[in-house]
Protein backbone atom coordinates (compact mmCIF):
# COMPACT_ATOMS: atom_id res chain seq x y z
CA UNK A 1 0.00 0.00 0.00
CA UNK A 2 1.48 3.36 -1.04
CA UNK A 3 2.13 6.15 1.47
CA UNK A 4 -0.63 8.18 -0.17
CA UNK A 5 -3.15 5.36 0.26
CA UNK A 6 -2.07 4.87 3.87
CA UNK A 7 -2.59 8.57 4.59
CA UNK A 8 -6.03 8.35 2.99
CA UNK A 9 -6.95 5.34 5.14
CA UNK A 10 -5.69 7.11 8.27
CA UNK A 11 -7.51 10.39 7.55
CA UNK A 12 -10.78 8.91 6.26
CA UNK A 13 -10.88 6.47 9.19
CA UNK A 14 -10.19 9.28 11.67
CA UNK A 15 -12.85 11.56 10.12
CA UNK A 16 -15.42 8.75 10.19
CA UNK A 17 -14.68 7.84 13.81
CA UNK A 18 -14.91 11.52 14.81
CA UNK A 19 -18.27 11.93 13.06
CA UNK A 20 -19.60 8.86 14.90
CA UNK A 21 -18.61 10.47 18.22
CA UNK A 22 -20.02 13.85 17.23
CA UNK A 23 -23.31 12.31 16.11
CA UNK A 24 -23.89 11.01 19.64
CA UNK A 25 -23.77 14.53 21.10
CA UNK A 26 -25.59 16.17 18.19
CA UNK A 27 -28.44 13.99 16.95
CA UNK A 28 -31.75 13.67 18.80
CA UNK A 29 -31.38 10.84 21.33
CA UNK A 30 -34.47 9.07 19.99
CA UNK A 31 -32.68 8.31 16.71
CA UNK A 32 -30.00 6.30 18.43
CA UNK A 33 -31.99 4.91 21.35
CA UNK A 34 -34.19 2.58 19.32
CA UNK A 35 -33.94 -0.76 21.16
CA UNK A 36 -32.81 -2.69 18.09
CA UNK A 37 -30.05 -0.15 17.34
CA UNK A 38 -28.86 -0.17 20.95
CA UNK A 39 -28.87 -3.96 20.90
CA UNK A 40 -26.69 -4.18 17.80
CA UNK A 41 -24.27 -1.51 19.02
CA UNK A 42 -23.99 -3.29 22.40
CA UNK A 43 -22.78 -6.46 20.73
CA UNK A 44 -20.73 -5.25 17.76
CA UNK A 45 -17.56 -4.80 19.86
CA UNK A 46 -17.72 -8.37 21.20
CA UNK A 47 -18.03 -9.86 17.69
CA UNK A 48 -15.34 -7.65 16.17
CA UNK A 49 -12.82 -7.74 19.01
CA UNK A 50 -13.11 -11.54 19.24
CA UNK A 51 -12.62 -11.78 15.47
CA UNK A 52 -9.50 -9.60 15.78
CA UNK A 53 -8.17 -11.72 18.66
CA UNK A 54 -8.63 -14.87 16.58
CA UNK A 55 -7.19 -13.44 13.36
CA UNK A 56 -4.21 -11.78 15.06
CA UNK A 57 -3.38 -14.79 17.22
CA UNK A 58 -4.01 -17.73 14.93
CA UNK A 59 -3.70 -16.75 11.26
CA UNK A 60 -0.90 -15.68 8.98
CA UNK A 61 -1.16 -14.90 5.26
CA UNK A 62 -4.64 -16.36 4.94
CA UNK A 63 -3.91 -19.66 6.72
CA UNK A 64 -4.49 -20.91 10.26
CA UNK A 65 -1.20 -20.98 12.15
CA UNK A 66 -0.29 -22.01 15.71
CA UNK A 67 2.82 -20.30 17.10
CA UNK A 68 4.06 -18.29 20.07
CA UNK A 69 1.17 -15.83 19.68
CA UNK A 70 -1.27 -18.48 20.97
CA UNK A 71 0.95 -19.04 24.01
CA UNK A 72 1.02 -15.28 24.57
CA UNK A 73 -2.75 -15.16 24.27
CA UNK A 74 -3.20 -17.95 26.82
CA UNK A 75 -0.90 -16.13 29.24
CA UNK A 76 -2.87 -12.91 28.65
CA UNK A 77 -6.17 -14.68 29.34
CA UNK A 78 -4.79 -16.08 32.59
CA UNK A 79 -3.50 -12.65 33.63
CA UNK A 80 -6.86 -11.04 32.82
CA UNK A 81 -8.69 -13.72 34.81
CA UNK A 82 -6.45 -12.83 37.75
CA UNK A 83 -7.40 -9.16 37.24
CA UNK A 84 -3.92 -8.01 36.31
CA UNK A 85 -3.71 -4.43 35.02
CA UNK A 86 -3.67 -3.82 31.25
CA UNK A 87 -0.01 -3.05 31.03
CA UNK A 88 0.98 -6.20 32.97
CA UNK A 89 -1.19 -8.31 30.66
CA UNK A 90 0.57 -6.90 27.62
CA UNK A 91 4.05 -7.32 29.10
CA UNK A 92 3.36 -10.95 30.08
CA UNK A 93 1.92 -11.77 26.65
CA UNK A 94 4.90 -10.16 24.94
CA UNK A 95 7.32 -11.98 27.21
CA UNK A 96 5.67 -15.32 26.50
CA UNK A 97 5.74 -14.72 22.74
CA UNK A 98 9.40 -13.75 22.86
CA UNK A 99 10.26 -16.78 25.00
CA UNK A 100 8.61 -19.17 22.53
CA UNK A 101 10.46 -17.45 19.69
CA UNK A 102 13.81 -17.91 21.47
CA UNK A 103 13.11 -21.54 22.47
CA UNK A 104 11.78 -22.49 19.03
CA UNK A 105 14.36 -20.37 17.21
CA UNK B 1 -19.28 19.83 46.77
CA UNK B 2 -17.09 18.03 49.32
CA UNK B 3 -13.39 18.48 48.62
CA UNK B 4 -12.72 14.79 49.20
CA UNK B 5 -15.16 13.69 46.50
CA UNK B 6 -13.54 16.14 44.12
CA UNK B 7 -10.00 14.99 44.82
CA UNK B 8 -11.06 11.33 44.67
CA UNK B 9 -12.55 11.97 41.23
CA UNK B 10 -9.40 13.76 40.11
CA UNK B 11 -7.16 11.00 41.44
CA UNK B 12 -9.17 8.23 39.74
CA UNK B 13 -9.37 10.13 36.48
CA UNK B 14 -5.64 10.83 36.37
CA UNK B 15 -4.77 7.27 37.45
CA UNK B 16 -6.87 5.75 34.70
CA UNK B 17 -5.49 8.25 32.20
CA UNK B 18 -1.90 7.32 32.98
CA UNK B 19 -2.61 3.57 32.84
CA UNK B 20 -4.43 3.78 29.52
CA UNK B 21 -1.94 6.25 28.16
CA UNK B 22 0.89 3.77 28.64
CA UNK B 23 -0.97 1.41 26.40
CA UNK B 24 -0.20 3.77 23.51
CA UNK B 25 3.31 2.31 23.30
CA UNK B 26 1.77 -0.96 22.12
CA UNK B 27 -0.34 0.89 19.57
CA UNK B 28 2.56 2.92 18.20
CA UNK B 29 4.73 -0.16 17.83
CA UNK B 30 1.88 -2.19 16.27
CA UNK B 31 1.12 0.61 13.78
CA UNK B 32 4.71 0.77 12.58
CA UNK B 33 4.83 -3.05 12.47
CA UNK B 34 1.78 -2.90 10.18
CA UNK B 35 3.55 -0.58 7.73
CA UNK B 36 2.52 2.89 8.90
CA UNK B 37 5.19 5.50 9.47
CA UNK B 38 5.48 7.11 12.93
CA UNK B 39 3.69 10.29 11.76
CA UNK B 40 0.74 8.28 10.47
CA UNK B 41 0.60 6.43 13.79
CA UNK B 42 0.66 9.72 15.70
CA UNK B 43 -1.95 11.26 13.40
CA UNK B 44 -4.26 8.36 14.20
CA UNK B 45 -3.87 8.90 17.94
CA UNK B 46 -4.38 12.65 17.56
CA UNK B 47 -7.34 12.56 15.19
CA UNK B 48 -9.03 9.16 15.56
CA UNK B 49 -8.39 8.82 19.31
CA UNK B 50 -10.37 5.68 20.03
CA UNK B 51 -8.13 2.75 20.90
CA UNK B 52 -10.11 -0.24 19.68
CA UNK B 53 -10.74 1.33 16.25
CA UNK B 54 -7.06 2.30 15.96
CA UNK B 55 -5.88 -1.20 16.82
CA UNK B 56 -8.44 -2.67 14.42
CA UNK B 57 -7.33 -0.46 11.55
CA UNK B 58 -3.65 -1.31 11.94
CA UNK B 59 -4.48 -4.95 12.70
CA UNK B 60 -6.30 -5.31 9.38
CA UNK B 61 -3.53 -3.47 7.48
CA UNK B 62 -0.90 -5.61 9.22
CA UNK B 63 -2.69 -8.77 8.10
CA UNK B 64 -2.44 -7.49 4.51
CA UNK B 65 -6.00 -6.17 4.37
CA UNK B 66 -7.26 -3.49 2.01
CA UNK B 67 -8.26 0.09 2.68
CA UNK B 68 -12.00 -0.53 2.85
CA UNK B 69 -11.75 -3.46 5.27
CA UNK B 70 -9.40 -1.44 7.49
CA UNK B 71 -11.65 1.61 7.57
CA UNK B 72 -14.79 -0.55 7.87
CA UNK B 73 -13.57 -2.38 10.97
CA UNK B 74 -12.52 0.91 12.60
CA UNK B 75 -15.92 2.48 11.91
CA UNK B 76 -17.89 -0.54 13.14
CA UNK B 77 -16.00 -0.40 16.43
CA UNK B 78 -16.50 3.36 16.52
CA UNK B 79 -20.31 3.08 16.56
CA UNK B 80 -20.33 2.50 20.30
CA UNK B 81 -18.96 6.01 20.83
CA UNK B 82 -22.18 7.33 19.27
CA UNK B 83 -24.19 5.62 21.98
CA UNK B 84 -21.82 6.93 24.64
CA UNK B 85 -22.37 10.44 23.28
CA UNK B 86 -26.12 10.08 23.63
CA UNK B 87 -25.64 9.06 27.27
CA UNK B 88 -23.21 11.88 28.00
CA UNK B 89 -25.01 14.68 26.16
CA UNK B 90 -27.36 15.64 29.03
CA UNK B 91 -24.48 15.62 31.53
CA UNK B 92 -21.95 17.51 29.43
CA UNK B 93 -24.53 19.81 27.82
CA UNK B 94 -21.75 21.48 25.84
CA UNK B 95 -22.72 25.05 25.03
CA UNK B 96 -21.91 26.19 21.53
CA UNK B 97 -20.60 24.32 18.53
CA UNK B 98 -16.93 24.62 19.43
CA UNK B 99 -17.33 23.10 22.91
CA UNK B 100 -19.51 20.35 21.52
CA UNK B 101 -16.98 19.61 18.79
CA UNK B 102 -14.19 19.47 21.40
CA UNK B 103 -16.19 17.30 23.81
CA UNK B 104 -17.09 14.86 21.02
CA UNK B 105 -13.43 14.11 20.34
CA UNK B 106 -12.99 12.74 23.87
CA UNK B 107 -16.11 10.55 23.96
CA UNK B 108 -14.49 7.12 24.40
CA UNK B 109 -14.84 4.04 26.64
CA UNK B 110 -12.82 5.41 29.54
CA UNK B 111 -14.18 8.96 29.71
CA UNK B 112 -17.73 7.60 29.52
CA UNK B 113 -17.10 5.05 32.25
CA UNK B 114 -15.56 7.67 34.55
CA UNK B 115 -18.25 10.29 33.89
CA UNK B 116 -21.14 7.86 34.37
CA UNK B 117 -19.62 6.45 37.58
CA UNK B 118 -19.22 9.89 39.19
CA UNK B 119 -21.61 10.62 42.08
CA UNK B 120 -23.15 13.75 40.56
CA UNK B 121 -23.36 15.77 37.36
CA UNK B 122 -20.68 18.29 38.22
CA UNK B 123 -18.17 15.60 39.22
CA UNK B 124 -19.19 13.64 36.13
CA UNK B 125 -18.24 16.59 33.96
CA UNK B 126 -14.97 17.00 35.84
CA UNK B 127 -14.21 13.28 35.47
CA UNK B 128 -14.94 13.46 31.73
CA UNK B 129 -12.63 16.39 31.03
CA UNK B 130 -9.79 15.31 33.33
CA UNK B 131 -9.83 11.69 32.14
CA UNK B 132 -10.04 12.89 28.53
CA UNK B 133 -7.13 15.31 28.92
CA UNK B 134 -4.89 12.81 30.73
CA UNK B 135 -5.56 10.01 28.27
CA UNK B 136 -5.22 12.28 25.25
CA UNK B 137 -1.84 13.51 26.39
CA UNK B 138 -0.55 10.11 27.51
CA UNK B 139 -1.91 8.20 24.53
CA UNK B 140 -0.29 10.53 22.00
CA UNK B 141 3.08 10.79 23.71
CA UNK B 142 3.33 7.03 24.16
CA UNK B 143 2.12 6.36 20.61
CA UNK B 144 5.07 8.38 19.35
CA UNK B 145 7.46 6.58 21.72
CA UNK B 146 6.18 3.18 20.55
CA UNK B 147 6.24 4.18 16.89
CA UNK B 148 9.79 5.56 17.01
CA UNK B 149 10.99 2.64 19.15
CA UNK B 150 9.50 -0.03 16.89
CA UNK B 151 12.09 0.62 14.19
CA UNK B 152 14.82 -0.48 16.59
CA UNK B 153 13.18 -3.80 17.43
CA UNK B 154 15.13 -7.00 16.77
CA UNK B 155 13.56 -10.30 15.75
CA UNK B 156 12.79 -11.43 19.30
CA UNK B 157 11.22 -8.08 20.19
CA UNK B 158 9.17 -8.35 17.01
CA UNK B 159 7.91 -11.77 18.15
CA UNK B 160 7.00 -10.19 21.48
CA UNK B 161 5.07 -7.45 19.70
CA UNK B 162 3.24 -10.05 17.57
CA UNK B 163 1.96 -11.55 20.83
CA UNK B 164 1.10 -8.19 22.36
CA UNK B 165 -1.38 -7.25 19.63
CA UNK B 166 -3.86 -10.16 20.08
CA UNK B 167 -3.45 -9.78 23.85
CA UNK B 168 -4.38 -6.10 23.49
CA UNK B 169 -7.60 -7.02 21.68
CA UNK B 170 -8.36 -9.63 24.34
CA UNK B 171 -7.82 -7.03 27.07
CA UNK B 172 -10.26 -4.70 25.31
CA UNK B 173 -12.80 -7.52 24.97
CA UNK B 174 -12.44 -9.00 28.45
CA UNK B 175 -14.52 -6.54 30.52
CA UNK B 176 -17.56 -7.35 28.33
CA UNK B 177 -17.27 -11.08 29.00
CA UNK B 178 -16.43 -10.97 32.68
CA UNK B 179 -18.97 -12.37 35.12
CA UNK B 180 -21.16 -9.54 36.34
CA UNK B 181 -20.98 -7.59 33.07
CA UNK B 182 -24.41 -6.88 31.57
CA UNK B 183 -25.59 -9.97 29.67
CA UNK B 184 -22.11 -11.51 29.93
CA UNK B 185 -23.41 -14.87 28.70
CA UNK B 186 -24.81 -13.34 25.52
CA UNK B 187 -21.62 -11.32 25.00
CA UNK B 188 -19.59 -14.55 25.27
CA UNK B 189 -21.82 -16.26 22.72
CA UNK B 190 -21.46 -13.36 20.29
CA UNK B 191 -17.69 -13.20 20.86
CA UNK B 192 -17.26 -16.91 20.23
CA UNK B 193 -19.41 -16.61 17.12
CA UNK B 194 -17.32 -13.69 15.85
CA UNK B 195 -14.07 -15.60 16.36
CA UNK B 196 -15.41 -18.74 14.65
CA UNK B 197 -16.77 -16.79 11.66
CA UNK B 198 -13.49 -14.91 11.25
CA UNK B 199 -11.33 -18.05 11.41
CA UNK B 200 -13.64 -20.00 9.09
CA UNK B 201 -13.58 -17.24 6.47
CA UNK B 202 -9.83 -16.54 6.70
CA UNK B 203 -8.74 -18.90 3.88
CA UNK B 204 -11.46 -17.66 1.51
CA UNK B 205 -11.70 -13.87 1.71
CA UNK B 206 -9.15 -11.05 1.29
CA UNK B 207 -7.30 -10.23 4.52
CA UNK B 208 -9.31 -8.10 6.93
CA UNK B 209 -12.66 -8.77 5.30
CA UNK B 210 -13.30 -11.68 7.66
CA UNK B 211 -13.08 -9.25 10.60
CA UNK B 212 -15.77 -7.00 9.15
CA UNK B 213 -17.96 -9.98 8.20
CA UNK B 214 -17.66 -11.36 11.76
CA UNK B 215 -20.17 -8.67 12.68
CA UNK B 216 -22.92 -11.13 11.55
CA UNK B 217 -22.32 -12.90 14.89
CA UNK B 218 -24.31 -10.06 16.48
CA UNK B 219 -27.38 -11.97 15.28
CA UNK B 220 -26.58 -14.50 18.04
CA UNK B 221 -27.60 -11.85 20.57
CA UNK B 222 -31.24 -12.25 19.60
CA UNK B 223 -33.98 -9.76 20.27
CA UNK B 224 -33.71 -7.12 22.96
CA UNK B 225 -35.12 -8.14 26.32
CA UNK B 226 -37.91 -5.88 27.41
CA UNK B 227 -36.02 -3.53 29.63
CA UNK B 228 -37.26 -0.98 32.08
CA UNK B 229 -37.05 2.59 30.86
CA UNK B 230 -34.26 4.47 32.58
CA UNK B 231 -34.23 8.21 32.16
Amino acid sequence: MSAGTLWTVVLVGAAGCYLLKYAGLAVPAAWVQHPAVVRVVDFVPAALLAALVAVQAATSDGALVADGRLVGLAVAALALALRAPFIVVLLLAGGAGALVHVLAG
Amino acid sequence: MPRSARSATLRDAIGLGVAVGLYGVAFGAAAVGAGLDPWQALTMSLLMFTGASQFALVGVLGAGGGALAAIGSALLLGTRNTVYGVRLAPMLAPRGRLRRAAAAHWVIDETTAMAVAAPDRELGRLAFWVTGATIYLGWNVTTLVGALGAGALGETAQAALDSVVPAAFLALLWPRLRRGAPEAGVQRRVALGGAVVALALTPFVPAGVQVVLAVVAVALAGRPRTREVTG
